[in-house]
């Protein structure tokens, strides 16, 4: 046996489960004991084979020893583009777990869960207040999720109106779950070309618009941070052949309280509540969409709606035009007393500064950058910056060895190439939560490693050197894929 | 304006410092590329900021409104199921580490998620007894839908063959994801015992082609299922046999369905130690034979090694992905549900081989108490004969739905109306037992419906 080392990996739960150990003790057991013939052989089994038997110590060391190889927002900036990763704040995590709201089963009858329901129905108020909708679905249970909520509720408007259509016109720009959404929603997809600014090509839309065209899905600020600024000439664009425009909110956070959606001619919009509303990010979800709608598609929301009837909260089921459910239950309920919380903690002030902040931070950092970093589109930007990798082209050095080399410096690496329309892009949003001195650390950082790609090309094309592990091969986990564990005894 | 927001850093002084850095004059100027008719002129109406003391009393206040009566008095599943979560994974999800970090996009700062995503598909494949597993899906319901959507993908019946006894909003989302995608769903009967009829299974297979046949197990009336017979149906027919597990609970007690012929077996995952939260955040699994494996939805993290041969895990096969495929992606999926994943993960390493096995005996045997003993109230009676695991129907002299307005009054929620869901089964109460309800209220339950009459 060889001794510790700090730089020891992590043994998987398997390979430390030991025959007879157990985590936990159960209440004897009140009723009598279970009839061993009261269910046939033929259902049961005795054991999952395989399972880990471990004592909770060892559960506790095992899982607090994984976080340890964790960045987090916690420990410092995290600047993923197009992800706001902003701070969360803990009294979130203390209020989610209120008995009445933690505790509450989904099936409880309505008279004896009004206190959730009151919750659903003041953060969609909350919602259509800041966005200008006239209602919201809470129930996508994340970004993604609302986009295909949100184009299945505009297939069935231009049903109900003689012709589904055919077409979502979708910018070059734009998030790949956008397409993808289109797609399950029974759309053909065609992209949009970007003009010279980054922003819908006007002329190209007025040239395509037809009849066959159901939606535009436009991200505003765009993935490159830009603000559309002929929004309303392309909403009137649109609208003039009947078809409908959807904002992709996933860059809410650029403009809360300074511009709504629904004055900008959009008829519906999804937003990410672990975005803009600062629910956890989890490691990947959970997140929330809810999507904003304005009157004309009202009819189609996703049931059930949460309605107030007197002083009463109801649950409305009977909905004949509504699309369905996209999942079970009223949507990732958790998230949406965080964001509540985080709306009452902010106010209409607070918010309005949390966006001028996020959008001062992101100008500081183009600022103090643009001399080291290639910016491809020079128009202003709101909450994000994208740059690229094209100065350090003769050195050998590619935006993915400055992401790397970025965690030996301590930050989380900015989005990189995206959007596709950069060639070697690195999409850095700092959000409101960094203080100057941090965004100052994360500029001294950026700028050492252009130095560096000059006179040591090779220290960051190796990089990270400092991390739990270095650079992964990715390649060859696609190539020959092994995605469980699988005890040694047996072949795989 | 006052002098900033505890959550965001930058002073008023800091942020006039900036803006000369910037050369701009106003934060106004930032916004200028924002056209001056959609600049909204005055504040947002919302309430004022709060403190966090007035919001800690406020968001107390608003939880304490429910008429909830005690967690032992409530007989609910339909879905979502009441279980004990020890300390530990409360202890654990709550490590900033977990919690504040995000996709694992940039593996060699996010092994702790990668590694603990790594342990939680070789837990959802043991459990299931298939080979592959995902990172996670959003709920039960819509890893059902996506489950369907890969059958189609790799079979191309143009058509689902599904059992009636499957829980209504599965088969709701279901039918709204494939509104649009000519994939019609044939529902099939069930016998009078209350299990799914694989007689009925083959009728309706032989109606035309189908990509994939699918049960529930247990079905959402509490009965169990028999998983081999529905196989061999979906195999003459060269179609698939999904399985949906609602309750998973039920696999430390029960085969897996994979071992039983199952090609997929998607499930919710939430009643291993995620809050019952009203419905949400919670987790779908997927687990499936390897030859789908390029056919999976969702994220999916495999092991490596990095430069130095030192074991490592990373996200693969990211050419299914939308960020890569675009519309030809296998899904639109961008996140998983990391965190209730990790907490699912959490839970099964604490309770372990062992306290599973056991956790599914104490359901199967206080559930089977509940049931004996409703039975023989009076006036109630089971409609069902198969067996069940932690949940069954029962039929009331009464409404059920007024029963269960009756028992509220006296602090108990007997069970889910039927009615809810089947218009005419209006006297049919689905009945969900746990070890979190003690034998007291099962008796006191037995005692309330019997006084219904």
């Amino acid at each position: 046996m060889q001794p510790r080392s700090l730089r020891d990996p992590e043994r998987l739960l398997f390979e430390l489960s030991r025959p007879g150990r157990r985590g936990v003790a159960l209440p004897p057991l009140d009723v009598p004991a279970p009839d061993r013939a009261a269910l046939d052989p033929r259902y049961t089994r005795d054991e999952v084979e395989g399972f880990p038997e471990l004592s909770e110590t060892e559960v506790v060391r095992h899982y607090t020893r994984l976080s340890r190889l964790n960045y987090a927002i916690d420990l410092g900036l995290y600047p993923l583009g197009s992800c706001t990763m902003k701070y969360n704040p803990k009294i979130h995590e203390k209020v989610a777990r209120l008995p009445g709201f933690a505790g509450a089963h989904p099936q409880l009858p309505a008279g004896a869960a009004q206190g959730c329901l009151r919750l659903m129905h003041d953060l969609e108020r909350a919602l259509c207040s800041i966005c200008g909708m006239d209602r919201f679905t809470l129930q996508p249970a994340a970004g993604a999720h609302g986009e295909l909520a949100g184009i299945m509720m505009v297939r069935a408007y231009h049903r109900e109106r003689g012709n589904p259509r055919q077409v979502v016109l979708i910018p070059d720009s734009a998030h790949g779950t956008n397409p993808a959404s289109a797609h399950i929603a029974g759309y053909r997809v065609e992209q949009l070309p970007s003009n010279e600014r980054g922003c819908v090509d006007l002329g190209a839309l007025r040239r395509r618009m037809s009849e066959d065209i159901a939606l535009l899905m436009l991200t505003n600020p765009n993935t490159l941070g830009v603000f559309e600024g002929e929004i309303q000439e392309i909403a009137s664009v649109i609208h003039a052949r009947g078809g409908l425009l959807y904002m992709d909110g996933a860059n809410l956070n650029a403009f809360v309280g300074r511009a709504r959606p629904g004055d900008m001619g959009v008829d519906l919009h999804h937003l990410n509540l672990h975005k803009t509303f600062s629910t956890p990010h989890g490691g990947g979800g959970p997140g929330a969409g809810p999507v904003g709608v304005m009157r004309s598609l009202e009819p189609y929301l996703p049931v059930p709606t949460v309605e107030k009837e007197g002083e009463v909260y109801v649950l409305r089921h009977e909905r004949p035009k509504s699309i369905g459910k996209v999942r079970s239950f009223f949507g990732n309920f958790g998230m949406f007393v965080r964001a509540y919380a985080y709306i009452l903690a902010l106010g209409p002030d607070g918010l309005r500064r949390m966006s001028e902040t996020a959008v001062l931070n992101a100008n500081y950092l183009r600022r103090k950058l643009e001399s080291t970093y290639h910016l491809p589109y020079d128009a202003p930007s709101l909450h994000e910056v994208v740059f690229s990798d094209r100065h350090l082209e003769d050195t050998g050095v590619h935006t993915l060895d400055i992401a790397k080399r970025l965690m030996d410096y301590g930050f989380h690496p900015p989005t990189i190439y995206f959007p596709l329309i950069v060639k070697g892009a690195m999409m850095i949003e700092p959000t409101e939560s960094e203080s100057r001195e941090e965004l100052d650390a994360f500029i001294l950082a950026m700028r050492r490693i252009a130095e560096e790609a000059r006179e040591d090309p090779d220290l960051v094309r190796t990089a990270p050197h400092t991390t739990p592990v270095r650079r992964l091969d990715e390649v060859g986990a696609a190539r020959n894929p092994v995605i469980r564990w699988t005890s040694p005894q047996k072949p795989r | 304006m006052g002098d900033g927001h505890r959550y965001i850093p930058a002073s008023d002084a800091d942020r006039d410092a900036m803006l000369r850095e910037i050369g701009v004059a106003r934060i106004d100027d930032l916004f200028a590329s924002i056209p001056a008719p959609l600049r909204l002129k005055g504040p947002l109406s919302l309430s004022p900021a709060m403190s966090e003391q007035e919001l800690w009393a406020e968001m107390s206040r608003r939880a304490r409104d429910d008429r909830q009566p005690d967690p032992g008095a409530q007989f609910l599943g339909g879905g979502a199921y009441r279980h004990y979560s020890p300390a530990v994974v409360d202890h654990l999800v709550s490590r900033t580490e977990f919690y504040s970090s995000y996709t694992p996009y940039q593996p060699e700062g996010s092994q702790g998620t990668l590694q603990a995503i790594f342990e939680y598909q070789t837990l959802i494949c043991q459990l299931t007894e298939l080979e592959i597993s995902n990172a996670s899906l959003y709920d039960g319901a819509s890893a059902l839908a996506e489950a369907v959507l890969m059958a189609e993908r790799t079979t191309h019946g143009g058509r689902v063959v599904v059992s009636d006894r499957v829980h209504p909003e599965y088969l709701e989302v279901c039918r709204t994801y494939l509104a649009n995608l000519d994939l019609p769903i044939t529902t099939f009967g069930h016998r009078d015992d209350g299990s799914s009829d694989p007689e009925a299974a083959r009728r309706a297979l032989r109606e035309g082609k189908a990509s994939a046949v699918v049960v529930q197990q247990p079905n959402f009336f509490g009965c169990l299922e028999e998983i081999e017979a529905f196989a061999a149906a979906a195999r003459e027919a060269k179609a698939q046999l999904i399985v949906a597990v609602a309750e998973p609970i039920s696999l430390g007690l029960l085969k897996g369905p994979g071992r039983q012929g199952a090609d997929v077996v998607v499930g919710e995952g939430h009643s291993f130690g995620v809050p019952l939260s009203y419905g949400g955040p919670y987790l779908g699994f997927i687990a499936a034979r390897q030859s789908f494996l390029r056919n999976m939805p969702g994220r999916i993290v495999g092991e490596t090694r990095d430069v130095d041969g030192r074991r490592g895990y990373v996200l693969t096969l990211s050419t299914r992905e939308q960020h890569i495929r675009r519309e030809k992606a296998t899904s639109n999926i961008c996140t998983n549900e990391g965190l209730c994943a990790l907490m699912a993960s959490i839970f099964l390493a604490v309770v372990g081989k062992n306290g599973l096995r056991d956790l599914a005996a104490h359901n199967h045997a206080k559930s089977a108490y509940a049931r004996n003993r409703i039975a023989a109230a009076k006036g109630c009676s089971l409609p069902y004969t198969a067996p069940t695991f932690n949940e069954f129907t029962v039929r009331l002299p009464v409404p059920a739905d007024k029963a269960v307005r009756t028992l509220l009054d006296r602090g108990m929620v007997p069970g889910i109306p039927l009615s809810r869901y089947f218009p005419g089964m209006d006297r049919d109460l689905l009945v969900c037992v746990t070890e979190t309800n003690p034998r007291a209220e099962i008796d006191r339950l037995a005692d309330e419906l019997g006084r219904l009459d």
